[in-house]
């Protein structure tokens, strides 16, 4: 019987600073057995525990891509025991990471669609996965338009600065990069909050276009109206919940939002499947 | 169906033979009540207990368990990489306990053994583990198990089923776990058929006449979860609870749990421990925010996976076999009966 306890061992392989607070750190991480790698087969929008052995597991989504081989990356906020724990740690040192888990943004109901993908501050991270997803030769064709709102305190406060400036010279991405305020006089993109930009550079709604959302509650609770007022209907808007985790597999029971488990049956919903459990999240 | 007459003068020589092939639990009664435990040597289950504080629960998912380690030490080639703490797998018989205790197990097994995953914690020790179940003649005053799909006299989930019959047990043996089990105890009286099924019957319809407090579920399934979710009614139910937790330990079909690491100067383990709804902790995110910051919305939590999300996500009744445990432990008398007929009456108002 495989334990879906079990984690498999991986060396940290890289550490980045990913903010300018230093609160954002971004992990590349290794596996000790390569037919770890091939068993760790995972989708654009999947989560992971990652596992320090004596200190505890922290439910982190995947921010490197399927199409990237050879690693995984996770970009991780220090906050609490296990974050703080892992900020401290250094390349070369062995922990563990348990999944893919949950499920993912619906890849095969997007295709030949147009995809409006809006994030906010350090909830970028599966976003990251699913840009690079869509932006890989052997997939761009797959999707429409693609439209980036992704906006952040400050710039430095942006997460994988240079691969959105690399995004934003492209002809086949729009890019809407945002920020709630600047002094930098160079400072070339949008400023204001996420929803503000959604509303005035977000595609109109049609049946053909999707919208996935990733932010702390605050940005998700005014975009979703921002998303209404363009028309979007609530089976076309895509979110991703968080919930407090511990096994991540649907069994220990916390991270339920009326019978559906956000661990398991999530973290990916859409907004219709949301208006029918309570607002527990 | 096999019914075996079993004389009570050879209940305790039968029962200490079954050690050679099983490690034994039972009923034990101390200063504090009757609890499962694991029979150590010339140690009886309590045969008469039917009001066991906790469930046989513990015996399949203990209130703490190790379930992985692995040395810290860098000079070790393994360190850091956790394995499992190698699975007790000798058979295990749990005899004495209360009939519904053992469709509770079936019901735990739901979130368990899914098509997804499968805990090998759990599965393991279910798969290792001989029910033998002691039939009700008396029920307390809490016990509503037959209008929650179970009875003093229930049979699923059970291997052995007993009747407690002054001078000597009739054992019903449902499963061919069970009758290996009295192979072991070296129990072969075989009783009548028809005249066993006929006692037992009778014992059972005596013992059910007994059971004086009812539950209707039947108009739960038809309400929507936000209907009830929402209902006005929360507050009040929630008023005078502590949040103790008591409900959900003593419960046999609560199941939640926490996982916590611990390290020892080299050595370090992950642990599984009983975790309880009601605390704030529960839910309690990284950054502060708290889906379930209120009494009123744990409370609300409880009893609506019990009654409602647990009957619309398996189609197999509710979370509850009607034993009565969290009525009579809860200090501050909340009655799932109670609430369940104010769920089940509900109608929202247009």
């Amino acid at each position: 019987m495989e334990n879906p306890y079990l984690p498999y061992p991986v060396r940290i392989d890289d550490i980045e600073i990913a903010t300018e607070d230093k609160s954002l750190k971004t992990f590349k991480f290794v596996f000790l057995d390569p037919e770890d790698e091939k068993k760790f087969s995972y989708q654009a929008g999947q989560f992971a525990e990652l596992s320090i052995p004596g200190v505890g597991e922290i439910p982190i989504g995947i921010a490197s891509s399927p199409v990237e081989k050879g690693f995984v990356k996770f970009t991780v906020f220090r906050t609490g025991v296990v974050t703080s724990h892992l900020h401290n740690m250094k390349v070369g040192d062995i922990m563990g990471i348990r999944g893919p888990l949950g499920n993912w943004y619906p890849w095969d109901k997007l295709e030949n669609k147009n995809v409006v993908i809006i994030g906010g501050g350090f909830a970028f991270t599966t976003l990251r996965s699913s840009i690079i997803y869509m932006l890989d030769p052997a997939n761009r064709k797959k999707f429409k338009n693609i439209d980036v709102v992704y906006g952040a305190r400050s710039p430095g406060m942006l997460l994988y600065r240079e691969e959105l400036y690399e995004w934003e010279k492209r002809d086949d991405i729009n890019m809407h990069i945002t920020v709630d305020g600047t002094d930098d006089p160079t400072w070339k993109y949008h400023k204001g909050f996420v929803p503000q930009i959604v509303e005035q550079n977000a595609p109109k709604a049609d049946e053909n276009t999707y919208a996935i959302i990733c932010g702390p509650p605050i940005m998700i609770k005014f975009t979703q109206p921002a998303l209404t007022a363009l028309g979007y209907k609530e089976h076309h808007i895509i979110m991703s919940l968080e919930n407090r985790m511990k096994c991540g597999i649907g069994m220990c029971g916390r991270c339920n939002i009326g019978k559906e488990l956000v661990c398991k049956d999530g973290p990916v919903f859409t907004l219709a499947q949301l208006n029918k459990t309570p607002k527990e999240y | 169906m096999k019914f075996i007459t079993i004389d009570k003068k050879n209940w305790a020589k039968g029962i200490e033979k079954s050690r050679e092939t099983y490690r034994l639990f039972g009923p034990v009664k101390d200063k504090n009540g009757s609890f499962i435990r694991d029979l150590e040597n010339d140690m009886l289950p309590d045969m008469s207990c039917h009001d066991s504080v906790l469930s046989v629960k513990s015996v399949l998912f203990p209130q703490t368990e190790k379930i992985l380690f692995t040395t810290l030490d860098e000079s070790k080639e393994d360190h850091h990489i956790m394995k499992r703490v190698p699975a007790d797998t000798r058979q295990r018989a749990v005899v004495g306990i209360q009939p519904y205790d053992a469709k509770a197990i079936q019901l735990v097994n739901l979130n368990f053994d899914t098509d997804d995953y499968r805990d090998p914690y759990w599965c393991d020790a279910y798969e290792a583990t001989t029910f033998v179940g002691v039939g009700i003649n008396k029920p307390g005053p809490f016990d509503f198990s037959t209008s929650a799909g179970t009875g003093p006299f229930s049979e699923t989930g059970l291997d052995v089923l007993m009747a407690d019959l002054d001078n000597a047990y009739l054992a019903k043996v449902l499963t061919d776990k069970g009758g290996a089990f009295m192979v072991s105890c070296g129990f072969d009286t075989i009783a009548d058929e028809k005249e066993s099924r006929a006692l037992f019957d009778i014992l059972r319809k005596e013992a059910e006449k007994n059971i004086s407090s009812q539950i209707d579920t039947g108009k739960l399934k038809d309400k929507t979860v936000l209907e009830l979710h929402e209902a006005p009614f929360w507050d009040d139910i929630a008023f005078s609870c502590i949040n103790c937790g008591t409900c959900t330990f003593v419960c046999p079909t609560c199941w939640c749990f926490d996982i916590q690491d611990e390290a020892k100067q080299k050595s370090a383990g992950r642990f599984r421990n009983w975790d309880t709804c009601m605390s704030p902790l529960f839910t309690k995110h990284a950054t502060g925010h708290n889906p379930r910051d209120s009494k009123t919305q744990r409370v609300r939590q409880r009893f609506m996976h019990k009654l409602k999300y647990f009957l619309d996500k398996y189609d197999q009744g509710i979370m509850c076999v009607g034993c009565g445990r969290c009525v009579k432990s809860c200090p501050v008398n909340i009655d799932i009966r109670e609430v369940c007929k104010i769920m089940n009456s509900y109608e929202k108002k247009e």
